[in-house]
C-alpha cells in the first residue's frame, strides 16, 4: 500500500496543504493571481508610511471586521446556512475580552491570553447553538430567524446589567452604556511593554492576521472538509447519503463561523477600548450580510475585498449622516441580489479571469 | 450463499397510507435482483425505510450480520449500504471532478484521487466532461455519475431506485452493463425497474411488490407467466 497522509513525512506534507491554497472552492490561482495579491500586501505594508497615525488606525478598524465577514463567507457562502446573528459570538467576545483583561490586566502579555481565550468562548458559544440549532433540524430560513434572536436576546440582555450587581470580578458590565476602559492588546518588551493603540503597530498586528487567517481558511476550504460543505449548500441529503455526518459537518462550519466572528468582537474592544450591547443589535447584525453579499458570498477573496470596499465607502458616507448611509446599504443590497447575485467582485473576478484567458490565447 | 439483507415484519404506514405492510425480504450476497411493482406499490418507501430515512413502526432490518433497524442514514452508509435515487441526487452546481471526490475522497485507502476519478470517468463515460458543471448533463449521464458516486462509498449492496428512468434503449443498455460490472466486482445489486427488458438484462430474481406487501417472487421467466401479476399490471396504465 502507498502511504496515507499520517504515514507523510512532515515536508510533503506541508507541500500538501501548500497544494490546497488553490482549488475549485476559491478564485484565483497562479502567478498572476498570487503576484497581485503579494503586491496588494505590499501597498497594504506601505501604507502607513505615507498616513498618518489616526488615519492608519481608522484603517486598522476596517480589518477587524474582516475576520467575521469571512466566517460568515464559510457558513453562509459555502455552506448555506445563512445566519443573521454572527453579531451574537462578536459581542460575546468582545465582552469576554473586557471582562478578562479587566480583571487579569495586562501585564505578561495576558491581554494576548484574553484574546484567545474570548476566541475560544466565542467558537464554544458558536458550536452549542450549532448543536441544537442544527440536530434540532432547523433548516433554511429558520436558521436566519434563531440566530437573530439569539443576538437581539443577548443585546437585550446586556442593556439591562446597568446595576451594580452586573460585575464579573472587577468589570461592571454597565448596562446600556457597556463597558469601557479595558487594556489593549499590549505586548510585553524588554524595556516596557508596547500597547497597541490604533495606530500602525496595531494595523501591522491585524494585516497579519488578515493574511494568516485567509491563507488559512483557503487551504480548509479546498481541503476535503471544504468539499463536504460545498457539496452540503448544493444537496445536504444527496451528502448524508454518502455517508457524511451533515448535521456534524454543518456544526463545525458554524463553529468556525463563529470563532472568526468572536475575533472580530474581541478584537474590536481592544481596538476602541469599549463595547457596547448595540454591537448586537440589529443594525449591527444586518451590516455583515450586506458586506459579504455585495462582495460575493461564495469566495473567500471576493468577501474579503468586499468588505473592505463596502466598510470604506459606508465610512465615506456616514460623513454626511449614518441613517442615510444605512438606505445606501440596503439599497446596494437589493441592487447586488437582483443585478448580480453572486456578488460584484465576483462577477468583476471572472470578468478579468475571461480577459486574461482571451489575452494569453 | 449467505444472507447480506434480510427484512422481517417491516410495516410503516403515513396516516391511512401503509407503505409498508409486513414485508418479509432477504438477498443473498452477491445476487442481481429486481423490485418491481405498480406505481405507489411502495417501493420507494421500501428504499426509505432500508436506508433510514424513514423509521418502520414495526420490524427489524438485518444487514451483513448485524441489525441496522435503529442506525441513522449515514451510518448505514458507512455499513456499506448504497444508492442511487429515483430523482438524480448529485451536487448540480459542482464540476463533475467534485461529485466524484466527494463520493471517493473518504474511501481511496492509498490509491490517488487523480486515478480514481479518472477511471470512474472512463467507467460512465463522461471522459472529458470532468470540469463540467454537474447540472448540464444530460439526464442519462447524470444518472451514470450518481451511480458512480454511490460506487465511491465502497458498497456492499447498491439500492438503485428506477435507475433507467428517462434513458434511450442504448443508455438503458449500458447502464445495464455498468450494473453487471459492477456485481462482477462483488457488489450485491437490488434495482427498481419498470422496464420489463433491463429486468431481463440484469436480474436473476424478481420480486413483485403490490400494495406494501410482497406479492411474489421468483425468475424472471415465471413472474411474467404468473396470471396475478398481469393482473396487477393490467389495472395499471404505466407499464
Ligand atoms: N412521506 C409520505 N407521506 C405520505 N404518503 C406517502 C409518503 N411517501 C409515500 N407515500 C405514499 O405511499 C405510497 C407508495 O409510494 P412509493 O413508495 O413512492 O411508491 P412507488 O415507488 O412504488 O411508486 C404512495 O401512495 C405514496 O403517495
Ligand atoms: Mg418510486
Amino acid at each position: 500500500m502507498t502511504p496515507t497522509s499520517s504515514t507523510l513525512a512532515p515536508r510533503s506534507r506541508a507541500r500538501v496543504l501548500l497544494a490546497r491554497l488553490e482549488g475549485p472552492q476559491t478564485m484565483g490561482r497562479g502567478p498572476a493571481f498570487w503576484g497581485t495579491a503579494f503586491l496588494a500586501v505590499a501597498a497594504a505594508a506601505a501604507y502607513p508610511l505615507m498616513a498618518d497615525a489616526w488615519t492608519v488606525g481608522n484603517a486598522a478598524y476596517f480589518l477587524i471586521w474582516t475576520f467575521m465577514a469571512m466566517g460568515l463567507g464559510v457558513v453562509w457562502g459555502y455552506a448555506g446556512a445563512l445566519s443573521f446573528g454572527q453579531t451574537a459570538f462578536f459581542g460575546f467576545a468582545g465582552y469576554a475580552y473586557g471582562v478578562l483583561t479587566l480583571n487579569l490586566g495586562a501585564a505578561y502579555g495576558l491581554t494576548f491570553v484574553a484574546l484567545a481565550l474570548s476566541v475560544a468562548f466565542g467558537g464554544l458559544f458558536a458550536l452549542v447553538i450549532g448543536y441544537f440549532m442544527f440536530y434540532g433540524r432547523i433548516q433554511g430560513v429558520f436558521i436566519g430567524i434563531v440566530t437573530l434572536s439569539v443576538t437581539l436576546v443577548l443585546e437585550t440582555f446586556m442593556a439591562q446589567t446597568a446595576g451594580p450587581q452586573w460585575r464579573i470580578g472587577e468589570a461592571r458590565l454597565n448596562g446600556f452604556n457597556g463597558m469601557s476602559g479595558m487594556p489593549p492588546l499590549t505586548l510585553p518588551w524588554f524595556g516596557g511593554d508596547i500597547l497597541l493603540y490604533p495606530g500602525p503597530s496595531l494595523y501591522y498586528l491585524l494585516l497579519g492576521l488578515v493574511v494568516v487567517c485567509y491563507l488559512g481558511l483557503r487551504i480548509m476550504l479546498n481541503s476535503r472538509f471544504g468539499n463536504v460543505l460545498v457539496a452540503i449548500r448544493e444537496n445536504p441529503h444527496r451528502v448524508g447519503m454518502l455517508g457524511y455526518d451533515v448535521r456534524l459537518y454543518q456544526m463545525l462550519a458554524f463553529g468556525i463561523g463563529g470563532a472568526f466572528a468572536a475575533l472580530s468582537g474581541a478584537l474590536y474592544t481592544a481596538w476602541g477600548q469599549y463595547i457596547t450591547p448595540s454591537s448586537m443589535g440589529l443594525t449591527s447584525a444586518a451590516l455583515p450580510i450586506v458586506w459579504v453579499a455585495v462582495g460575493g458570498r461564495r469566495d473567500i477573496t471576493a468577501t474579503l475585498i468586499g468588505t473592505l470596499v463596502v466598510l470604506a465607502g459606508f465610512q465615506s458616507l456616514t460623513i454626511y449622516g449614518s441613517q442615510y448611509a444605512l438606505v445606501v446599504m440596503g439599497t446596494l443590497l437589493l441592487l447586488t441580489v437582483l443585478a448580480a447575485p453572486e456578488g460584484l467582485v465576483v462577477g468583476a473576478m471572472k470578468l478579468l479571469g475571461r480577459v486574461f484567458q482571451r489575452s494569453k490565447r | 450463499m449467505s444472507e447480506i439483507l434480510k427484512v422481517e415484519g417491516l410495516r410503516k404506514a403515513f396516516g391511512g397510507v401503509v407503505v409498508a405492510n409486513g414485508i418479509d425480504f432477504s438477498l443473498s450476497a452477491g445476487a442481481m435482483h429486481c423490485l418491481i411493482g405498480p406505481n405507489g406499490a411502495g417501493k420507494s418507501s421500501f428504499f426509505r425505510l432500508l436506508l433510514g430515512e424513514h423509521a418502520p413502526d414495526a420490524g427489524t432490518i438485518t444487514f451483513d450480520g448485524g441489525d441496522i433497524t435503529g442506525l441513522r442514514s449515514f451510518q448505514r452508509i458507512r455499513r456499506g449500504i448504497s444508492v442511487k435515487f429515483q430523482v438524480p441526487g448529485i451536487f448540480k452546481a459542482l464540476s463533475v471532478r467534485q461529485n466524484l471526490e466527494v463520493a471517493f475522497q473518504d474511501h481511496l485507502h492509498g490509491h490517488s484521487l487523480d486515478a480514481t476519478i479518472r477511471e470512474m470517468l472512463e467507467f460512465t463515460d463522461l471522459q472529458g466532461e470532468e470540469m463540467t458543471p454537474a447540472g448540464i448533463l444530460s439526464h442519462g449521464q447524470q444518472q451514470w455519475l450518481e451511480i458512480a458516486m454511490a460506487v465511491g462509498v465502497e458498497p456492499k449492496l447498491l439500492l438503485l431506485d428506477e435507475p433507467t428512468a428517462g434513458m434511450s434503449p442504448d443508455e438503458t443498455h449500458k447502464t445495464g452493463e455498468m450494473l453487471h460490472e459492477l456485481n462482477a466486482r462483488g457488489i450485491t445489486i437490488l434495482a427498481v425497474e419498470h422496464d420489463m427488458a433491463f429486468v431481463e438484462q440484469i436480474a436473476e430474481r424478481v420480486t413483485v411488490l403490490h400494495f406494501g406487501s410482497i406479492f411474489t417472487e421468483g425468475t424472471i421467466a415465471e413472474i411474467i407467466d404468473h396470471p396475478g401479476v398481469q393482473e396487477i399490471y393490467l389495472g395499471t396504465s404505466d407499464v
